[in-house]
């Protein structure tokens, strides 16, 4: 039974979506207080945890009316930190977040002159930002000038990891305990680095001290406001507020509320301390409270309708948090309010029985109440899991928001497995940010940037040139024009692709040794194994795995074009290749005629059919062979993932007309999912070529489909999309996300974005408001194939 | 018989049957139904449609035609249909789609392969492959190569038919058919042969012997507004099925999405004016059905 929001959740949720996100300058102004005081007399990771522990203790306390889970990032809601020290923006940056008309925020008059008298003049030609791009080579500048690839650490810190249910079990003076005991370990005589290793334990106890102080302060506001408050009511409720923030974190949590006040905290800390990217993340949430949950039934201090409201409380703090501002290329890659918090639902236990529990049910049916953006949800589903569950879950997607999306818990693990995690580290893990697997608590999974795999393509048909600008940065290949058969142009394809990563891997290498060295994690590092075992930060290969990413991005859009190529050029000699140049180089002006057959009379991805399916099995594979298992400097090994975020669109725009048909600067496809319209043969057509790719061999991939509203009416539409999702994953299919929406009510919203305020839709591995999109992604989305059946 | 023609195969049909299936369209029908929604299907020769939209002018079909059949008049395209052989080669260069071909020459391999790949998906969901038309058993001896082919590849097998046959071709498919999606579209024989062109005793007699041979039926009942959505034809419709012991009754609304097919394919269309039955209509009928114990779907 639906019982809907109360009157204290609907009131804190309107709150969360009417307030503008704006910049708040506080967590600015702290860390340069801080490093001014204690630069340079400190080692760097005592410096970070002293300012961690410095903005605990004097950033502004916020408890919003009515609220029972506390704590806000910023001053208030939707206020929204810069972080200075990795990236120090420019007065023209804040205005551009100020007036742009998308993802934008806020800046006072006030700020701007705090940003110009006192961040600038600190900050500027110091922030990691700036010793980045110092750092980088001339050739790594101009690919990505060129849009070849992107990074990810230029503006906002490594993170992509998530909880893994020991802050349950354990407080931080536990955790200071034993970062205490690793201290008193330590051999000076005969561990070269015991010194380095004193530093970092010596800053995670002092990030132990700050969380806890952190907390403390909200107890203290709770009481000083508990005293004033003349309504009995909320004065009970500050009371307790302040008794569980004195309990939490400082000791493990001991019942529903608490643990989610626990996590909470931890959450905050994380995001705090660094922006970290896909900020950070509960896991799988459903599985963590459940002890807690079963706990309260039976002994009464808890019912179901309390536990949801408690919940709906915590989802609300999520969407307060809109991802910390971002500018040029990683605003275009990832634009965005939502912070990809993706909470996992379902799934299995460590020992591999069935995960679902009763608050996986309950969660799902948060989520069709909620309707906001953040948190993120995915339910994670395995051959073991009842198909009820699944029926659940594709109800809620067929409500349309895009949420959860859907996720092969056999596949995670089998990817995981496959990466050398052990079995019980393996089934601990599941997906988080869009679409990529980890061990949850014990893996830092870094993205490092998206890679444009049509634009690699592009200069191999112009034998290193990159024909936007005449800038040669790619090697001579050949010319193309002289290439014989498709397998030439591959292998060529492959050289230009080796030239390209090993650009990207060389810059790599350097950005991860400056976080190592400059920018420690050291709170993430208190709760994300072994880094107190090995005494080793986060960002120095802490974790007891290090997984790096490169995402490629456009396998369906490249895909296509080879296969154009091949059927027109080589097979049915309908075009020579010298022609085909000319066509490309012209954008198709004057040559409507080619471009409607390279268009239409192309096997295309997408359709099953193994014509083209085949040269995208090619494609992924040279892909993979050539960043799959390469080292990374801090101990770990580099992944291959198939995820676009909105890069797809950027990657679209840096490119020229392509052999598909495709004109210049159209959006490329995005996942692995086919270009947008060239699928006609509906979805179990797009899910038998999606699934040619061989998932297990990457670190996730993302599959878009797009549902009329009408196909899935009725318990027989969801028995067909629980067999489509079904029969995906015994193909192990990785992932899959639903918009359930008509085109028609798409174009509408764009005509009249007034009336769709509150429409979410699926872009990429997350959902989003239909009206924060820019116009290219809002076509872009209305052009993906709606499967619709009579 | 190792070829037949094809003019559609349908992936991810989930009307047309239990679960997941694949539906393949045979061409050519007996029937030639007002109402009819696949009016592409009644010929069993190959066909052209053309899209005056899409034409970009190119005449590509024109210069590549070895029979010379093609010319462009004020009416745009035109095919002389002494002279083509239907080889297809006009359609396959045709850039823009304007000029699309209805009904492919298709090898029983080809078409089993085709429905081979979907074979997950019929497992996961209880489905299978659906033969419908047209009239699939106007190519009956196609339609029974499919068959057996699909029964020896351990397929659920369905056929989508109005049961205007011989009792002699039923017979011959129907131990390798697991359902019939059998359709009832008038009681009176006399408005059936207005509105089909050819009379009911056949198809109800076919359907009796083939209940009684224990067949398992799906009834569907197209419920086209001030033709056969009277009370009278709906009661009678009932009392016919319920006399036969049939459980499974499926009622199609009437729509009108193919009214621009007829425009593309040159044929007139004798019902522009009824309209789309509303929901209310559908669940009043749906009510007479249940009143006569059956298990009523509304569409599909």
């Amino acid at each position: 039974m639906k019982r809907g929001m109360n009157e204290r959740v609907q009131k804190l949720r309107q709150q969360s979506l009417t307030t503008k996100p704006r910049i708040s300058m506080e967590r600015a102004v702290l860390v340069t207080q801080a490093y001014k005081k204690y630069a340079g007399k400190v080692s760097i990771p005592v410096l970070r945890a002293l300012t961690f522990k410095y903005l605990c203790e004097n950033k502004t306390i916020c408890i919003n009316d009515g609220e029972l889970i506390v704590g806000e990032r910023g001053p208030a809601p939707q206020a929204t930190p810069t972080y200075p020290e990795l990236c120090c923006h420019t007065l023209e940056d804040l205005k551009i977040m100020d007036e742009r008309e998308k993802i934008s925020f806020k800046v006072d008059e006030e700020s701007e002159k705090i940003q110009e008298k006192v961040i600038i003049p600190y900050w500027k030609g110091k922030s990691i930002r700036d010793l980045i791009f110092d750092q980088m080579t001339q050739e790594w500048k101009d690919c990505y000038e060129a849009g070849i690839f992107t990074e990810f650490m230029e503006q906002r810190a490594p993170g992509h990891t998530v909880e893994d249910g020991k802050i349950y079990k354990k407080g931080f003076l536990d955790f200071k305990k034993e970062i205490e005991k690793e201290i008193e370990k330590l051999d000076f005589i005969n561990d070269p680095e015991a010194y380095d290793k004193q530093e970092q334990l010596k800053a995670m106890a002092i990030s132990c001290d700050a969380i806890i102080r952190f907390a403390e302060r909200h107890a203290e506001k709770a009481e000083e406001m508990a005293k004033n408050e003349t309504n009995p009511v909320r004065k009970k409720e500050l009371e307790e507020i302040a008794k569980v923030c004195r309990y939490v974190p400082a000791h493990a949590p001991r019942n529903f509320r608490e643990a989610l006040q626990m996590y909470w905290f931890v959450h905050l800390s994380v995001i705090t301390e660094l922006n970290t990217w896909d900020s950070f993340c509960p896991g799988k949430l459903d599985q963590h409270l459940y002890p807690f949950y079963k706990k309260g039934l039976e002994d009464g201090t808890l019912t179901r309708d309390k536990a949801k409201e408690l919940l709906e409380c915590f989802w609300v703090k999520f969407n307060n948090q809109p991802a910390p501002p971002k500018v040029g290329i990683t605003l275009e890659e990832s634009g965005t309010y939502t912070d990809f918090c993706n909470i996992n639902i379902g799934g299995i236990k460590p020992d591999g029985s069935d995960g679902v529990n009763d608050v996986s049910y309950l969660l799902l049916e948060i989520i069709e109440d909620m309707r906001i953006l953040q948190p993120s949800t995915n339910v994670q589903i395995s051959r073991k899991n009842p198909d009820e569950f699944i029926i659940k879950a594709a109800e809620v997607i067929r409500e349309g928001m895009g949420f959860p999306s859907v996720f092969n818990t056999d596949a995670v693990v089998e990817e995981l497995l496959r990466q050398g995690k052990s079995l019980e580290d393996a089934r601990c893990g599941g997906t988080s940010g869009c679409v990529e697997v980890g061990c949850f608590g014990k893996e830092a999974y870094i993205l490092t940037g998206y890679f444009n795999l049509v634009k690699v393509l592009e200069i191999t048909l112009h034998n290193g040139i990159d024909p936007r600008t005449g800038k040669k940065i790619g090697i001579e290949t050949g010319d193309p024009t002289k290439f014989n058969s498709l397998d030439e142009l591959l292998g060529a394809f492959k050289k230009q692709l080796h030239h390209f990563i090993e650009i990207k891997v060389r810059g790599n290498n350097v950005i991860e040794r400056i976080y190592a060295k400059y920018m420690p994690a050291t709170f993430m590092s208190i709760i994300i194994d072994d880094c107190i075992k090995k005494a080793k930060d986060y960002n120095a290969g802490g974790a007891r795995y290090n997984s790096r990413y490169i995402q490629a991005v456009g396998i369906g859009s490249i895909t296509d074009c080879l296969s154009a190529i091949q059927y027109h050029v080589f097979d049915k000699k309908n075009l020579s290749f010298e022609k085909l140049m000319e066509i490309l180089n012209a954008n198709f002006e004057g040559y409507e005629k080619e471009r409607l057959l390279l268009l239409n009379k192309t096997p295309k991805y997408g359709n099953d059919d193994d014509y083209a399916d085949n040269i995208m099995i090619k494609v992924f594979n040279i892909a993979h062979d050539e960043i799959n298992d390469r080292s990374t400097v801090n101990g770990g090994k580099y992944r291959i993932e198939m995820l676009p975020t909105t890069c797809h669109v950027y990657f679209g725009a840096v490119c020229g007309a392509t052999p598909d048909g495709r004109k210049a600067g159209v959006p490329l496809s995005e996942g692995i999912s086919p270009v947008q319209g060239a699928d006609k043969n509906g979805p179990t057509a797009v899910i038998k070529s999606a699934s040619k790719m061989d998932h297990l061999k990457t670190g996730g991939t993302l599959l878009n489909q797009k549902f009329t509203p009408k196909i899935l009416e009725g318990r027989e539409g969801l028995e067909k999309m629980k067999d489509l999702i079904r029969a995906y994953f015994k193909l192990d299919g990785h992932h899959i996300q639903f918009n359930v929406v008509n085109a028609d009510t798409l174009r509408d919203a764009q005509k009249n974005p007034e009336k769709y305020n509150n429409l979410i839709v699926r872009v990429a591995g997350y959902s989003d408001y239909f009206n924060n999109l820019n116009k290219n992604l809002q076509d872009e989305i209305i052009e993906r194939t709606e499967h619709q059946r009579f | 018989m190792t070829q037949g023609i094809i003019f559609n195969i349908q992936k991810y049909s989930i009307h047309d049957g239990p679960g997941i299936r694949t539906t393949v369209f045979l061409k050519g029908c007996p029937l030639e139904c007002w109402w009819c929604h696949n009016p592409e299907s009644q010929k069993v020769k190959q066909q052209f449609i053309f899209w005056h939209n899409k034409c970009i002018g190119c005449m590509d079909c024109e210069k590549v035609c070895p029979e010379r059949a093609i010319s462009f008049n004020k009416n745009g395209f035109y095919n002389d249909k002494s002279k083509c052989k239907f080889c297809e080669k006009c359609a396959e260069i045709c850039p823009s789609g304007a000029l699309e071909l209805v009904g492919k020459k298709s090898s029983l391999d080809d078409v089993i392969k085709e429905v081979e790949k979907d074979r997950v998906f019929y497992e996961q969901s209880g489905g299978g492959v659906t033969f419908s038309g047209g009239e699939p058993l106007v190519q009956i001896d196609f339609l029974d190569s499919l068959l057996c082919a699909s029964k020896q590849k351990g397929l659920h097998t369905a056929v989508d038919t109005s049961g205007y046959t011989s009792w002699g071709n039923i017979e011959r498919i129907k131990d390798k058919v697991d359902l019939f999606l059998y359709d009832i579209k008038h009681m009176d024989d006399e408005k059936h042969k207005i509105y089909t062109g050819v009379s009911n005793q056949l198809i109800l007699e076919n359907l009796k012997k083939l209940a009684l041979d224990g067949k398992k039926i799906w009834v569907r009942v197209p419920i086209i507004p001030s033709i056969n959505d009277d009370d009278l034809n709906i009661q009678r419709t009932c009392e016919y099925i319920s006399s036969l012991n049939l459980r499974d009754v499926f009622i199609l609304p009437y729509h009108n999405i193919a009214v621009d097919k007829y425009k593309r394919l040159n044929m007139g269309y004798r019902i522009s004016d009824i309209q789309v039955p509303k929901d209310e209509l559908m669940k009043k009928i749906a009510d007479i059905f249940k009143g006569y114990g059956f298990n009523v779907k509304i569409g599909g």
